[in-house]
């Protein structure tokens, strides 16, 4: 029988050979597919390790009540308060500037522009969340501070109101091209019975596209979110690196990220507690990605619409 | 119904509800034009101003320095080569490693929670902020590796950092080729592997090319993940060539080399009060970001092309 169906020139041991050489192959993809799997436990697994070595040292009382944060001074106090405050209140900012923009953008693509504009816009659009972020850092410090600065003479040369409006610039992209996806994703019947009912373009939009795409449009937020609190060079460059207990974007603060670049420009030794605090710096912003992304799956997951 | 259509007072306030409505929609469409097209001029101020600010530093000369205390003097070689040699260590780590995590996930893996907690894994490892991935380095890479602060060790960060983005590309061009193709391949008998190196990748090229670019034109930007591990912003020698003029003429003594980078530079010359050095950090950043414009544009080019050649 197997002689029969055997072909020439394909004896049994190459098709052994091809076959154990099948095995190897789909374990060495899987051993990469692994890769992304350690890479996150090896994150949680260095945070944890170096901030319990800080938090050996640090109450966590202190940590959470203390309202300064300079560990690298003689009078050192660990309140990460001021940090988190410079990173909420930089990443309200950077939303204030990203969410209307970004949606207006994404309504207007998705329900106004022609094919071939939207063709166009989409990819020129995706290079604004392309430019090197110590690019936009720059561009906040030597271009947007002093336009400021005509109409408020008192701001001060760094400040987190121009860090956070370039920092909202900069996630546009990632907020309107999400959101457009999303709206695109409702079916055309729905806007058809609604024009059907006289409603204009833009009513269509705002009353039954919108809706209908909120959850996708909360992914989108979440993203930019997401983005605005891991930001880096824009805050470390623009908004001053003096930890400042302040929700006014006038001011001058640091971010969790910056104060992570300040000790990392330094000559920190390895184990000190000043390079162990960076690791708990690094938690506490890991957690807050982490909170809103929560926030961001229970709202997409309560506005879920199934067409 | 009738009633109230036949009643013409009642038209006339359609009419003018209508009318209201429709300027309504015009507006919008002005105002996102508008929106639209400033978030493009932006883009344009950016690059305009960067030019602008550095003209003066254009010059044989900024490509050949190295950094100095004298801004007139100062250039980008180091960075630009530790730059170069830093993604070529990422794009050879990330692309094959990527590339065959795709083809697992997407010709392999069977339907279970195992493949579901790859998967999540990679959406959220794109979602984690690029400083975590410089603190992971520090950690990992710096002290418990053994690495040091060296090229190695920053190729490494970045290519962790890129891996979701070229896993995703792949996965995407990946899907899109027809079935019809793998089971006529599989009809003759080909092995999955045999299916999928000669048929399914060669019809994805195009989408891994464009997800490698991609990803190290992201790469090429970072700045806080080397920064984390400790890139120097001030270094007056060159790394090790890795080619040498006497046997066995390749060397990798690089890899463990200290190194700067065109974002740290731009970074150590923004940060001096110095306005001259501003100046110095203008061309930088006018360089870096024509070429993340250009790895961009290729990637758009390259992605178009692709889907204009291919009619399944």
């Amino acid at each position: 029988m197997s002689e029969a169906i055997s072909t020439p020139g394909i004896s049994r041991s190459a098709l052994r050979y091809r076959k154990v050489r099948d095995r190897i192959v789909e374990a060495l993809l899987l051993a990469a597919g692994l890769v992304a799997v350690f890479t996150t436990l090896a994150i949680v697994a260095i945070l944890l390790i170096e901030s319990s070595a800080f938090f050996d040292h640090v109450s966590l009382k202190e940590f959470f009540t203390d309202t300064m944060w300079t560990p690298l001074f003689a009078d050192a106090h660990y309140g990460i308060a001021p940090l988190v405050a410079g990173t909420l209140t930089t990443t309200i900012v950077a939303l204030i500037v990203a969410v209307p923009l970004g949606t207006t953008i994404a309504i207007y693509l998705s329900e106004f522009a022609p094919l071939q504009v939207r063709e166009t816009v989409k990819p020129i659009l995706e290079l604004l969340g392309a430019v090197p972020t110590v690019v936009y850092g720059y561009f906040a410090l030597t271009m947007v501070t002093p336009v400021l600065q005509w109409f408020m003479p008192d701001l001060p040369g760094f400040n987190m109101l121009s860090a956070g409006l370039v920092i909202g610039l900069m996630i546009v992209p990632y907020v309107s091209s999400v959101s457009e996806d999303a709206m695109r994703a409702v079916p055309r019947y729905m806007r058809e019975g609604s024009y059907a009912m006289g409603a204009t373009r833009l009513q269509t939009a705002l009353r039954v596209v919108v809706p209908g795409a909120f959850s996708g449009l909360a992914a989108a937020f979440i993203l930019g979110i997401s983005r605005a609190v891991g930001e880096t060079m824009v805050v470390a460059i623009a908004a001053g690196m003096q930890p400042n207990l302040t929700f006014d974007p006038r001011e001058p603060a640091a971010t969790i990220t910056a104060y992570i670049v300040q000790v990392s420009l330094g000559d920190l030794p390895h184990g000190s507690i000043g390079y162990q605090s960076i690791f708990a710096a690094g938690l506490v912003l890991m957690l807050i990605t982490l909170v809103f992304n929560v926030i961001g799956f229970s709202l997409t997951r309560r506005f879920r619409e199934a067409y | 119904m009738s009633t109230n259509l036949a009643s013409y007072r009642n038209v006339e306030v359609m009419r003018k509800d209508l009318s209201r409505r429709k300027v309504l929609d015009q507006i919008f469409v002005i105002v996102g034009l508008i929106v639209m097209l400033a978030c493009l001029a932006i883009l344009a101020v950016l690059f305009i101003d960067l030019v602008r600010d550095g003209s003066s530093r254009f010059g044989w000369d900024f490509f050949t320095n190295f950094a100095s205390r004298r801004p007139e003097r100062a250039g980008i070689l180091a960075a630009w080569v530790g730059t170069s040699l830093i993604m070529l260590v990422t794009a050879v780590c990330a692309v094959p490693v990527g590339v065959a995590a795709a083809i697992y996930l997407e010709e392999y893996a069977p339907k279970n929670w195992f493949t579901a907690v790859i998967e999540i894994n990679v959406t959220n490892l794109a979602g984690v902020p690029s400083i975590v991935y410089g603190l992971l380095a520090l950690g990992l890479f710096v002290y418990q590796f053994g690495l040091g602060q060296s090229i190695a060790a920053a190729g490494f960060t970045l290519a962790l950092l890129i891996l979701p983005i070229v896993i995703v590309a792949t996965r995407e061009s990946i899907r899109s080729v027809p079935n019809a193709i793998r089971e006529a391949a599989y009809g003759l008998g080909a092995t999955r592997w045999e299916v999928t190196k000669d048929h399914v990748l060669p019809y994805s090229t195009g989408g891994i090319l464009t997800g490698m670019i991609l990803g190290l034109s992201r790469a090429i930007g970072e700045t806080a993940p080397i920064i984390t591990i400790g890139a120097l912003s001030f270094i007056a020698f060159l790394p090790e060539s890795p080619i040498q003029s006497h046997f066995p003429f390749i060397s990798f003594k690089w890899l463990n080399d200290p190194f700067t980078a065109m974002p740290i530079q731009m970074f150590n010359w923004v940060s001096r009060p110095d306005p001259k050095f501003q100046a110095n950090a203008a061309a930088a950043g006018a360089i870096l970001l024509a070429m993340t414009l250009l790895m961009n544009g290729v990637a758009i080019w390259i992605r178009y092309r692709f889907r204009k050649k291919i009619n399944w």
